[in-house]
């Protein structure tokens, strides 16, 4: 039942999404965010959607499967929606009840703050969906390298990352075979109240996390053995290399922004 | 000493834990252990739980170093701070869970998990993965997640990743010990013949008897000492001692010595079921 959960999924597809330098990846990325919060114009909602729309198709990933990931944040946005929609107070009054109030501006922000977060959920988790994350995480090391002059542990933590990632289905098969264990022993864990099941939660935890430690502890003297010192004098198997078609790809993407941005000015 | 790939003269070793003198004296791991391994052999370790097998498996490599003695790796002394990584890089290690050891989530990337370590070129690293890969016969699943291979391709993807190291020597500490049969005669397979075509040196430290029989020498350890150093035919037709420290011989060897002890003609230098079964035709015929 666990192993349906999937974290930062990657989708395996021969696309030329997919086969983008990572690097240039996370930076798109980031510009499609700036995009999405440069300006407070539909306009900016539109050319934010119809740059995810452009990249979804490029990439070959199914809009079904996009669409499900906005699903887990169903309650942020309705959250959101409501609290723009009572506490925004501009334009004509439409409703009010005692102290709540619904004003044209806040039906005009709450859908605007909606639209927007959908965009950025889809744009995101197209990076994820379209790079692996061995490929993610050796990105973000090479993004953060200028860091190490600060001395902030870049290689540590991209290494850190990537046995997190290495672990997860590990861990999770692990805790599917506690639960049963502690089921063939007659642990009550998914029924009763809430109380008792985040009790009934301990026996479940405790042993995986004995379990996690000692992993832990056998995976570092396995990397001590194969000669681990950090990563200083690290070599690596996959270089990254930028080509023609990365240049592009952040080309068109400054494009985006400096379009989002040109319109704000234009309705000014 | 030329020839040594590991020479350990007078160890002794007891954890950290137990610092209270007297205390330390009863919970010696290692107990005076001397021992002399040629290089290009074949040897395996036995003993039960807790005889300190892995112990000295794990001064091997310098992941552990004795209180008292010396620990050569191809003449290199494991005490000195120095030759570390050179003795880690001579002397490989592989563990008996293969999920503890692999790193990475794609079988290529962890087996070059060494060589990036050791700063080796990128185009050389790619040549000694495919090598190695090749030589542990799981070329074809470089690309796949450690997740979705059986225990057995799992092992030998650990394998892969100390070969790809190009070590001398390759401490295996009960390799098949959490294996199904199948995994376990796969790891075998791969140890034997990296041990006769690449002349690599195998330490194989086992339970398990069958294990044991294919090696040149059996160094059998009890409490910390060295209890007998012969060859496996030697060894293993000593069942009584065998069985007084708590090991069992190959069944074969247990047949052959039980026939023998019940007055027929028969040698208890038995450790292969070829051997027994030419033994026991031989028997029937003569009566």
């Amino acid at each position: 039942m666990l192993k349906d959960i999937t974290l930062g999924q990657y989708f395996p597809v021969d696309s030329m999404i997919h086969k983008l330098d990572p690097r240039f990846k996370i930076i798109n990325t980031m510009l499609f965010i700036i995009m999405l919060f440069s300006g407070n114009y539909f306009y900016n909602l539109i050319i934010g959607a119809v740059f995810v729309i452009l990249v979804q198709i490029l990439s070959k990933i199914p809009f079904k499967i996009s669409i499900k990931s906005i699903k887990p944040i169903l309650p942020i946005l309705i959250f959101t929606a409501i609290l723009n929609l009572v506490f925004i107070d501009s334009g004509e009054t439409l409703w009010h009840w005692n102290f709540l109030k619904i004003t044209e501006g806040g039906i005009y922000t709450s859908v605007f703050m909606i639209g927007r977060i959908i965009l950025l959920i889809l744009g995101s988790s197209l990076l994820t969906y379209t790079t692996s994350p061995i490929l993610l995480t050796d990105a973000i090391e090479y993004l953060l390298s200028p860091l190490k002059k600060i001395n902030f542990p870049v290689h540590e933590m991209a290494m850190m990352m990537s046995i997190a990632l290495r672990f997860i289905p590990t861990l999770l098969e692990e805790t599917d075979k506690i639960i049963s264990a502690q089921k063939a022993r007659g642990a009550m864990i998914d029924n009763g109240k809430l109380i008792d099941r985040v009790k009934a939660m301990i026996p479940i935890l405790i042993p995986l996390f004995v379990s996690a430690f000692r992993r832990a502890e056998e995976l570092a003297t396995a990397m001590e053995c194969r000669c681990y010192r950090g990563g200083e004098g690290r070599t690596r198997l996959r270089q990254l290399k930028a080509t023609g078609k990365d240049y592009c790809s952040l080309m068109i993407c400054s494009l985006f922004l400096i379009i989002s941005v040109m319109l704000n000015f234009i309705i000014n | 000493m030329a020839n040594n790939m590991i020479q350990a003269k007078n160890l002794i070793f007891s954890y950290p834990a137990d610092s209270e003198p007297e205390k330390k004296q009863n919970n010696l791991i290692l107990k005076n252990i001397s021992l002399e391994i040629k290089k290009g052999s074949f040897t395996a370790i036995l003993g039960h739980n807790g005889s300190g097998k892995s112990t000295l498996a794990k001064h091997m490599n310098a992941i552990l170093i004795a209180d008292e003695g010396k620990l050569f790796v191809d003449g290199l002394d494991s005490s000195q701070e120095e030759n570390l990584f050179a003795i880690r890089q001579k002397a490989g290690m592989v563990f008996q869970n293969p999920d503890n050891q692999i790193v990475a989530t794609i079988v290529e990337e962890d087996v070059a998990f060494a060589p990036e370590n050791l700063g080796v070129p990128p185009e050389e690293i790619r040549k000694r993965v495919d090598n190695a890969l090749k030589a542990v016969k799981m070329y074809e699943y470089r690309n796949h997640a450690p997740t979705q291979l059986s225990g057995g391709q799992k092992q030998r993807v650990a394998i892969a990743g100390v070969i790809a190291m190009q070590p001398d020597c390759i401490i295996l500490d009960e390799p098949t010990a959490m294996l199904d049969p199948q995994g376990r005669q796969e790891v075998m397979e791969i140890i034997l013949k990296l041990n006769q075509e690449q002349k690599i040196t195998v330490i194989l430290i086992t339970h398990y008897m069958e294990e044991a029989a294919l090696a040149e020498r059996v160094v059998v350890i009890d409490n910390g000492q060295i209890i007998l150093d012969d060859s496996p035919k030697k060894v293993f037709s000593q069942v009584d001692k065998m069985k007084k420290i708590g090991l069992d011989v190959p069944q074969v060897t247990e047949l052959a010595w039980e026939l023998n002890k019940a007055g027929y003609a028969i040698s208890t230098e038995i450790i292969t079921e070829q051997e027994c079964l030419t033994a026991l035709e031989k028997l029937l015929l003569e009566r």
